[in-house]
């Protein structure tokens, strides 16, 4: 299986989902860069956090032109596995690839800290290897993650059943709508998150909850292709 | 010409910027204050004299780019 | 309005005859000098260039008699002072590159783009090396929080550095914050950068090669900050918010594309020498690199990207616009370098040559604007042997019997107070606004005595810490300066590392004030003294000098950064107690000790007496033996002692633990001095009662005074008892709770 990590001028998460995807499955990975036009050879494409462009005007909404994007577009349409984390996330609301919006943290704040999720939805490429209902530690690190949609969007990503994470009850940082962390697609194979499983890798940075959606995404692949891996 | 481009929150959607403000303008001992609302103001240059033309280009770019109407309203004045 | 700027722009005899030179705080015998090296009268450029290169942030024309005192080198020391930031070696070809910088002024005047820009600044300083930067400190100090201009201040201090070092990505994992009146209306800020690099990759800022092509990097240059330089080696008045045009706006963005480009130009191998242009801008970059290779520079002003119209040389030499870069390659590598940048979308224009003629020449529509010896910019400002007197109050609080306090009885209330205290309580509401995971290295996180980096493919840690009670330095700056270094030793060595080296920021008031030059003077001593027993020379470093309010000047505050390394990752301890059961191991002696404390502050809102006394060579013992003991495994948990005592340090190691701690000393001090003393040299270590005897034996056989004093508990109360007395008894919830909401609370 092969992984891109996406790097705009400003992402400062590519490094650590690069390694990420080394260190947990020990899949291909490369960095492609923001003015890439063809991901045809990857399977899997991370947009990573950070600052892309600044984030001036809005978050993520300069990156979402990038030549790069079409590609993730047609990527998407093709059903192949992408996933946003933080600024990676509020790109792919810009881009439209996924419902509602980010804004600005309720305190105003930055908030870097642990939370504590729950697995709301465990039947999707990014989460089989979790239970329903599971509790899971990964930090938080941002200053917009304040998950909004209209109540119609609500009622759909419900329907859908596409609240794929959401805070602990009690527990929500930045007064995101309904607790929401974590957002699939209609179609299931496009996530955005705020939280940052990368971070949650190894115990020595405090938790290892984050290492599954690795070891998900490279289960999801090898049920799609089980002949050519078995073969 | 010269345009000049507001985007706000929409009025549904929280805005803890502008509550914020308010608050403090409320401590400050100015009561009179009800809501606050934040936003962006931008000036562009359009290198154009069609104001017709201008306005179809200004509404593209707001779509587009400059605000977010997911979350934000804009509107835009023209002179020059 | 420009251009009547221009128009104004005063002649070479008006300079001289109008004494306007003074207004750039140049003095009278120094402009002679500068007459005398340039054989003729300087011009408004060339004076102006002059005055910033004769700061005292450039030359520490003030405090190079002190520097002089510091140990500088040691066999682990790659480069030591001079360079961006100093350079040690940690094995297998890498080393650790750090440095700290103040930018005081800047945020005292607008304090969010002044701590950005100063982090900004001194990640520049890292990166130019040759280095990747890998984390972020700072250390802050503020009047009384109680105070609603301190409230702005420290709100958005704290939010300008979150606000550059987040965007940057690079993680912010430790640091200080300090709370006095002291330092009202002139706040501390120092930013502290470290980097890793290869020994082979290590780069110098020199222009080396006659006829190599100097080139600009970064975005284009405005008329922001215009004398910043030498604004920081002025006292602030009220004149200051006036000065507000002084004050530079960081783009962190933009410092990320320059930080990476940059990087990979250096890997690439073709740089000769590459510099940043930090205080005195173009001017300092250039007049450095020339000096440093014994050559002289042309610059062509008009090639000099500029973001405002009619920008005279004058003002284009002394901008302080941020995140901008100096640098020299071979003519033949021009297209390679210009290529690299142009990928990453970064200016890089070509703005002059080296030359053989060790001059600074400056070009400008055609003509030749300025013309001075690099020699003289660099090296010849004279400096000052500045006269010294110890202050009336130092003899005054020798009288002064800090253990004749009337005693406090209500124990637990008392550690509520000081746990509540903004100095002691829990900086969560500061370090959760930083990002310090980004870059998934960061071990142990802020709010332990040191943060632990690890470093990617290898079994080592970098441990990093910043230290300095203003308030011993005040009341004793030789001890004071002394016990700077030794805590931030103690710090590194609790988490499991050894100690490396130290950066320092010598934060001061005026040192035109013989009171104020006695203070500097003394606490060089004694942090030198430290450094030296301690073996932790001084690789780089700052001086901050006119830190004054109306009041007078802040308390001497050097503050030492240092960085320690973890040889194993497994040796990383924190303070946090471990398992119910663990035995509690008091490491040195307590003696009555209050001057300077925090239980002084809180009940009698002042400081004053003696500080506690040091020995530094029981200090180095202490830390010799827990280092050996946490390499052998036999250690749980290691906490320093320091504000706020023995109460404070078993309250901290509980915290966050969902444990307590039974506790009971044995003492022939009063319960309260006993508890709150703030003595030094004492580490709180927890051990797993299997590894207790062990433990004991180790202290014992390496000569450090011990006792075992208690238990951890599962109960998650706190009991600390003195002579099988109760003192504290409370539970640790609630004690966690007065420590957390103290600085939330008050910035509600």
């Amino acid at each position: 299986m092969k992984f891109a990590v996406i790097v705009f001028p400003g992402s400062n998460c590519d490094i650590d989902c690069y390694k990420a995807v080394e260190d947990t499955i020990g899949q291909k990975v490369d960095y492609v860069w923001h003015t890439a036009t063809d991901l045809s050879g990857y399977d899997a494409i991370l947009v990573p956090g950070g600052f892309s462009y600044g984030d001036y005007l809005r978050c993520g909404a300069i990156a979402r032109f990038a030549p790069v994007m079409s590609e993730v577009v047609k990527a998407a349409e093709q059903g192949k596995f992408i996933l946003g984390i933080c600024n990676g996330f509020q790109i792919l609301t810009e881009a439209g690839l996924l419902p509602g919006a980010l804004l600005r943290n309720e305190n105003l704040k930055f908030r870097c800290h642990s939370t504590l999720l729950e697995v709301v939805n465990n039947n999707t490429a990014f989460t089989n290897q979790y239970s329903q209902g599971e509790i899971i530690d990964i930090p938080i690190a941002h200053g917009e993650g304040n998950y909004y949609c209209d109540d119609a969007t609500l009622a759909q990503l419900k329907a859908n059943n596409q609240i794929v994470f959401r805070y602990k009850a009690g527990a929500n940082p930045n007064g995101s709508v309904e607790d929401i962390a974590g957002i699939s697609n209609e179609r299931g194979n496009v996530v955005g998150m705020m939280p940052h499983p990368e971070r949650a890798i190894d115990q020595i940075l405090g938790s290892e909850d984050g290492k599954r959606m690795f070891t998900s995404i490279l289960n999801a692949w090898r049920e799609q292709h089980g002949a050519a891996v078995n073969g | 010409m010269k345009a000049t481009v507001y985007v706000t929150i929409k009025e549904n959607v929280l805005d803890p910027q502008g509550t914020a403000v308010q608050g403090a303008l409320h401590t400050m001992g100015f009561a009179e204050v009800g809501s606050v609302r934040i936003g962006k103001y931008l000036e562009l240059e359009l290198d154009t004299n069609d104001k017709a033309e201008a306005e179809v280009q200004l509404k593209a770019m707001c779509e587009k780019l400059l605000a977010n109407t997911v979350v934000e309203d804009y509107r835009f004045e023209l002179e020059g | 309005m420009a251009q009547q700027l221009t128009a104004k722009e005063p002649t070479a005899e008006q300079i001289a005859d109008q004494k306007i030179y003074q207004q750039f705080g140049v003095s009278d015998y120094e402009y002679e000098l500068i007459c005398g090296f340039l054989d003729r009268k300087p011009n408004y450029t060339e004076i102006g260039v002059f005055s910033v290169m004769w700061s005292e942030h450039c030359a520490y024309k003030n405090s190079k008699p002190i520097l002089k005192k510091f140990p500088i080198t040691g066999p682990k020391v790659l480069m030591g002072p001079g360079e961006g930031a100093g350079i040690v070696d940690i094995g297998d070809n890498q080393a650790v590159v750090f440095k700290i910088e103040s930018h005081n002024h800047p945020s005292a005047v607008e304090p969010y783009q002044g701590a950005a820009t100063g982090v900004g600044g001194i990640i520049r300083d890292i990166f130019s090396m040759g280095a990747r930067p890998v984390a972020l400190l700072n250390s802050l100090r503020f009047g009384r929080l109680e105070n609603d201009r301190v409230k702005y201040l420290f709100e958005n201090v704290v939010s300008g550095i979150a606000g550059y070092g987040n965007c940057i990505g690079i993680p912010t994992v430790a640091g200080e914050v300090m709370f006095d009146e002291s330092y009202e209306g002139n706040p501390l800020v120092n930013a502290m950068c470290v980097g890793l690099i290869d020994h082979d990759k290590i780069q110098r800022g020199v222009a080396k090669g006659v006829g190599n092509p100097v080139f600009y990097v970064g975005p284009a240059t405005g008329r922001d900050g215009i004398h910043g330089a030498t604004f920081a080696s002025v006292e602030l008045s009220e004149e200051s918010e006036e000065k507000k045009t002084a004050v530079q706006v960081g783009d962190p963005f933009m410092e990320k594309l320059v930080m990476e480009s940059t990087l990979e130009l250096i890997n690439s191998g073709i740089v000769v020498g590459i510099q940043d242009m930090g205080a005195a801008g173009l001017t300092c970059s250039s007049a450095e690199m020339a000096s440093k290779a014994g050559n002289g520079l042309e610059l062509y002003l008009d090639e000099v990207p500029q973001r405002e119209k009619d920008m005279t040389p004058y003002e284009m030499m002394l901008s302080e616009s941020q995140e901008r870069m100096l640098f020299v390659v071979t003519p033949e590598n021009e297209a390679q370098a210009k290529e690299i940048f142009e990928r990453w979308g970064v200016i890089c224009t070509k703005v002059g040559k080296v030359t053989d003629d060790g001059r600074l020449r400056l070009f400008h529509k055609g003509e030749q604007v300025a013309d001075m010896p690099v020699k003289a910019l660099v090296d010849e400002c004279p400096v000052y042997e500045k006269p010294s007197q110890e202050p009336a109050y130092y003899s005054e609080f020798a009288k002064i019997d800090t253990a004749a306090y009337p005693e406090v009885t209500d124990l637990t209330g008392a550690l509520k107070q000081v746990l509540g205290s903004p100095t002691v309580s829990s900086k969560e509401w500061v370090y959760n606004q930083y990002d310090y995971m980004v870059r998934t290295s960061t071990a142990v996180q802020p709010g332990s005595d040191a943060a632990v980096v690890t470093i990617r493919g290898t079994r080592k840690a970098l441990a990093m810490t910043t230290d300095c009670n203003g308030r011993y330095v005040y009341l004793d700056p030789e001890v004071g300066g002394r016990i700077a270094v030794a805590e931030a030793a103690r710090n590194i060595v609790c988490s499991g590392a050894e100690p490396l080296a130290v950066t320092d920021n010598l934060n001061f008031g005026s040192p035109e004030k013989p009171e104020v030059f006695w203070q500097i003077e003394k606490a060089a001593d004694g942090m030198s003294e430290a450094c030296v027993t301690l073996e932790t020379p001084v690789i780089g470093g700052n001086v901050s000098l006119y830190n004054e309010n109306s009041k007078g000047a802040i308390y001497p505050t050097p503050v030492i950064g240092m960085v320690g390394l973890v040889h194993d990752i497994d040796h990383i301890t924190t303070q946090s107690f471990k398992s119910e059961g663990d035995v509690i191991v008091l490491l040195g002696e307590t003696k009555a000790e209050l001057g300077g404390s925090e239980l002084q502050y809180v009940l009698q809102g002042k400081s004053e007496g003696r500080p506690p006394q040091i020995d530094l060579a029981v200090e180095k013992r202490t830390q010799n033996a827990v280092l050996a003991a946490i390499r052998a495994g036999l250690v749980a948990s290691a906490h320093d002692l320091s504000e706020g005592g023995i109460a404070v340090a078993v309250a901290e190691s509980c915290f966050g633990t969902k444990m307590g701690a039974d506790v009971n000393i044995a003492t022939e001090l009063r319960p309260d001095l006993a508890l709150f003393s703030e003595s030094q040299s004492r580490i709180l270590l927890s051990a797993k009662p299997d590894k207790a005897a062990e433990l004991q034996a180790l202290l014992a056989e390496q000569g450090v005074t011990h006792a075992v004093i208690g238990t951890v508990t599962g109960a998650g109360s706190l009991k600390l008892d003195v002579n099988g007395k109760p003192g504290v008894a409370a539970p640790v919830a609630e004690l966690e709770k007065v420590w957390k909401d103290a600085i939330p609370c008050l910035m509600k």
